[in-house]
């Protein structure tokens, strides 16, 4: 499934969406920026409440499909400008991450 | 190829609104070169690391990426304190990292061994007092 069209079927909040098309093939759920470069795979949806500029470089050099801020967090203007440029899909979700993964698992 | 193509970046100290950014042009270099996205994605995550540890434990350094014929070739040099023990510094968990930069998700001591386990080489050379090169070799 693209990274648009989760965002779509999950009612999920689109910050940025530099590349639709980009496939979700799994998730990674967590908030150490070394646990996600060392673990997450290439595809997953990164699903995580740390929400500061440093997760743009490690989304984008740990090729992840999208980040998804859950719990209601948001991001400021910065991060999504930076996310825009870099090719990093950034969206937010008001539910927890458990619940998130488990919609995404029902979808991929 | 060869001369061996050499992209050198001066990384800054305590600076995390940019860090990782030498990390990014290099895979957009590598992206450009044509190489194919699982070494470059090992590249980026080795060199991402030691570009932060540069950032956090020792007030910057300089990066030098080599692509040689066969391998990729990271030296992560800086001026910093130095590590004291660098076998138990690149055990899993073991972190030095202070409060502040816990905040923002560093610290989990798991930074030296996503090195080593992404790099088909890795050398520590570091004395206390000096500072630490790091030397990892990515083969393709
Ligand atoms: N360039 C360096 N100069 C001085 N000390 C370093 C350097 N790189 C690593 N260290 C030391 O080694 C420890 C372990 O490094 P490592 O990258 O594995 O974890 P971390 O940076 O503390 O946390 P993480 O990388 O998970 O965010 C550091 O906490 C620090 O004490
Ligand atoms: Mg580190």
């Amino acid at each position: 499934m693209t990274a648009n069209s989760l965002a779509e079927k999950l009612k999920l909040e689109v910050v940025c969406c530099p590349c639709p098309e980009k496939e979700v093939s799994g998730v990674y759920i967590g908030d150490l920026l070394s646990w996600v470069m060392g673990r997450a795979k290439e595809g997953d949806a990164w699903l995580t409440i740390m929400s500061n500029i440093n997760i743009v470089a490690v989304a984008s050099l740990a090729d992840t499909a999208a980040v998804i801020l859950t719990e209601g967090v948001t991001v400021d203007e910065k991060i999504t400008e930076t996310a825009a440029a870099k090719g990093v899909n950034i969206f937010t979700s008001n539910k927890p991450s458990y619940e998130t993964a488990v919609e995404i698992s029902e979808l991929i | 190829m060869s001369e061996p193509l050499v992209f050198t970046f001066k990384v800054d100290g305590g600076d995390f609104t940019s860090a990782g950014q030498a990390s990014v042009q290099v895979k957009k270099n590598l992206n450009q070169i044509g190489f194919p996205p699982e070494v470059i994605r090992r590249v980026s995550i080795a060199m991402y690391e030691g570009e932060i540890n540069m950032v956090i434990h020792a007030d910057g350094g300089v990066a030098t990426i080599k692509v040689d014929e066969n391998c990729i070739e990271i030296v992560l040099a800086d001026k910093g304190p130095g590590i004291a023990d660098v076998e138990k510094a690149m055990q899993e968990g073991f972190s030095t990292a202070p409060d502040e930069v816990r905040g923002l998700g560093f610290g989990a001591g798991m930074g030296l061994p996503n090195m080593k386990r992404y790099t088909d080489e890795m050398t520590v050379d570091s004395t206390v007092g000096v500072g630490t090169t790091i030397t990892m070799k990515v083969n393709y």
